[in-house]
């Protein structure tokens, strides 16, 4: 089943993208337009995050080795809790004696900082709009044309 | 029946209120564990500083703008903005003086990891105290200015 | 780095990880069609905060934990309550566009939607620990983080000290960006009274291009506060 679906989050995520591309071109709307660049963004976060899993794998956040103190069997050798000075318990690693698998971290970091950088930007694009509003009394791109072209032709004349 | 307006007083969101009083500071609280907890746990600065700023939100939008600015003062923005990005570069620049590369926290203790725990505890907050304020100061922006259009006209 | 990886298990995927992933995207797709049709600002601003909070959990079904945890602060929670606050001083609704003038849009979304599917055959297959992306520098990171840095999660390793300059760059932008919101809006929301002199003519607020045809303008009370 996995064989099918293996180009499957792809094609999602490139309609998905072109959606989002759609809204910013044909819509007149200013906020809708950042509507529609947020969809976009969205949709980048999903490739990246599509291309940085690994199958079978967990959270990037390292598992420790709780094996030490303890037997072969999984039996405690100790009564007591055992301790261990903060920084030195090991990890477990994908490797050849492990059956433990990792995602791929990096993909994850870029888009952490991605999303909040996002939302950022568009508190930029909002605080622009709010400034056209103002000034045009409208957000649709039309109308805001349509006040400049006259606009200029007054300039003109005087 | 009786009157609910004599039993409640006149305030319509009185629920609103009371719960919106029990969850700020549990948010808060969960932005710092968030914060102090990343190192093992999903979370960091990014994450804590908005969870931390949407408690603030949060009691600008049920207890009013004017409000909020006596919880959390404006001029604090100004500062905290900045305080934040000092405090990433700053680190940058201790583990230069101290003979480092800029932002390589391994000389900031005696045992590397040790420096790196620290280094990243440092820029952490950093990103907290940015992203927090930041957020803070978008959303007074967008919440003081007036708007054109009463309610009536929605 | 391969032999490592191959050695370890089988890219198999549990089915209902599979059918998650499946019908979480389907639902995106969903979400992304009905903000096409929408005109109502009310409704899309939501559904941007619906398609944010619906990733977000799409994200954890792909272990991206921290990334999920992100998205559902920052773009259901916090974008959402800006697009909101930003719709409360603009417009409620969205002319609709005649279709005569959408269609070259459409043509071009298409044809660049077309040449990307035509490219999709030579991505990695989906979950694939071979992959160039995940064969190198990731798992790099992975197996350093556990002997130089020693703490549980990668991400927070590689975000604050592997990438640490990168991160310090992103902080200086979101730091600007609320620089310039402050900027065009101001805190107290007195910031920019409109005035611009264009032509040599000074028009002000009041007598903005299309004044004439909007409703009554507000009452000059705001800009009292401009000196404080």
């Amino acid at each position: 089943m996995s064989d099918w679906f293996a180009q499957y989050n792809y094609i999602v995520v490139i309609i998905l993208m072109m959606t989002g591309l759609y809204i910013v071109f044909s819509s007149r709307n200013l906020i809708k337009k950042l509507a529609g660049l947020s969809v976009f963004q969205t949709s980048l976060f999903l490739l990246y995050i599509t291309i940085g899993k690994v199958s079978g794998g967990q959270p990037p956040i390292l598992l420790e080795d709780k094996s030490y103190g303890k037997d072969g069997g999984g039996q405690s050798l100790l009564s007591g809790p055992v301790e261990v000075a903060a920084g030195d318990a090991a990890f477990i690693l994908p490797g050849p004696g492990s059956d433990v698998l990792y995602s791929n971290p990096l993909p994850h970091v870029l888009i952490l900082t991605a999303i909040v950088v996002g939302v950022a930007t568009l508190s930029i694009g909002l605080a622009l709009t709010v400034r056209i509003r103002e000034v045009y009394h409208t957000i649709e791109e039309d109308e805001i044309e349509a006040a400049d072209f006259v606009y200029n032709l007054e300039g003109t004349a005087d | 029946m009786s009157d609910p307006e004599a039993k409640f007083g006149r305030d319509p969101h009185v629920l609103l209120r009371v719960i919106a009083k029990f969850l700020i500071p549990l948010i808060a609280l969960f932005a710092f564990y968030v914060q102090f907890h990343g190192d093992y746990g999903p979370g960091g600065g990014f994450q804590a500083g908005v969870i931390l700023a949407a408690s603030v939100i949060l009691y600008a939008l049920i207890f009013g703008l004017t409000e909020a600015k006596k919880a959390f003062p404006p001029r604090l923005i100004r500062y905290g903005m900045t305080l934040g990005v000092v405090l990433y570069g700053g680190t940058g620049v201790v583990n230069f003086i101290l003979g480092g590369e800029f932002l390589n926290y391994s000389n900031l203790a005696s045992d590397p990891a040790a420096g790196q725990h620290y280094g990243i505890l440092a820029v952490e907050l950093g990103v907290l105290i940015t992203v927090t304020t930041v957020m803070i100061a978008i959303f007074y922006a967008f919440g003081s200015r007036q708007p054109e259009t009463s309610n009536e006209d929605w | 780095m391969s032999g490592i990886m191959t050695a370890a298990s089988e890219p198999s995927f549990v089915v209902p990880v599979l059918l998650l992933d499946i019908s979480l995207l389907a639902l995106l797709v969903v979400v992304a069609f009905a903000i096409v049709r929408m005109r109502s600002l009310f409704a899309i601003v939501m559904l941007q905060g619906v398609y944010s909070l619906v990733s977000a959990a799409w994200f954890v079904s792909l272990d991206a934990v921290d990334v999920a945890f992100t998205e559902a602060a920052v773009g259901a929670g916090v974008s959402t309550v800006l697009m909101l606050s930003a719709m409360l001083l603009a417009d409620r609704k969205s002319t609709p566009v005649p279709m005569r003038r959408q269609l070259g849009a459409l043509t071009v979304v298409i044809i660049a939607g077309a040449a990307m599917l035509y490219a999709v055959g030579d991505m990695p297959a989906f979950g694939d620990p071979n992959s160039p992306a995940n064969s190198y520098v990731g798992m790099d990171f992975m197996a350093k983080t556990a002997e130089e840095i020693k703490i549980p999660n990668v991400v927070t390793a590689v975000l604050a000290s592997y990438r640490g300059y990168d991160t310090f760059g992103e902080v200086v932008v979101i730091f600007s960006a609320g620089l310039g919101v402050l900027l065009l809006l101001g805190l107290n929301g007195n910031a920019g009274r409109w005035e611009a002199k264009p032509n040599g003519q000074v028009i002000k607020d009041r007598t903005a291009p299309s004044a004439s045809q909007a409703d009554a303008p507000q009452s000059d009370q705001p800009e009292m506060e401009a000196s404080t």
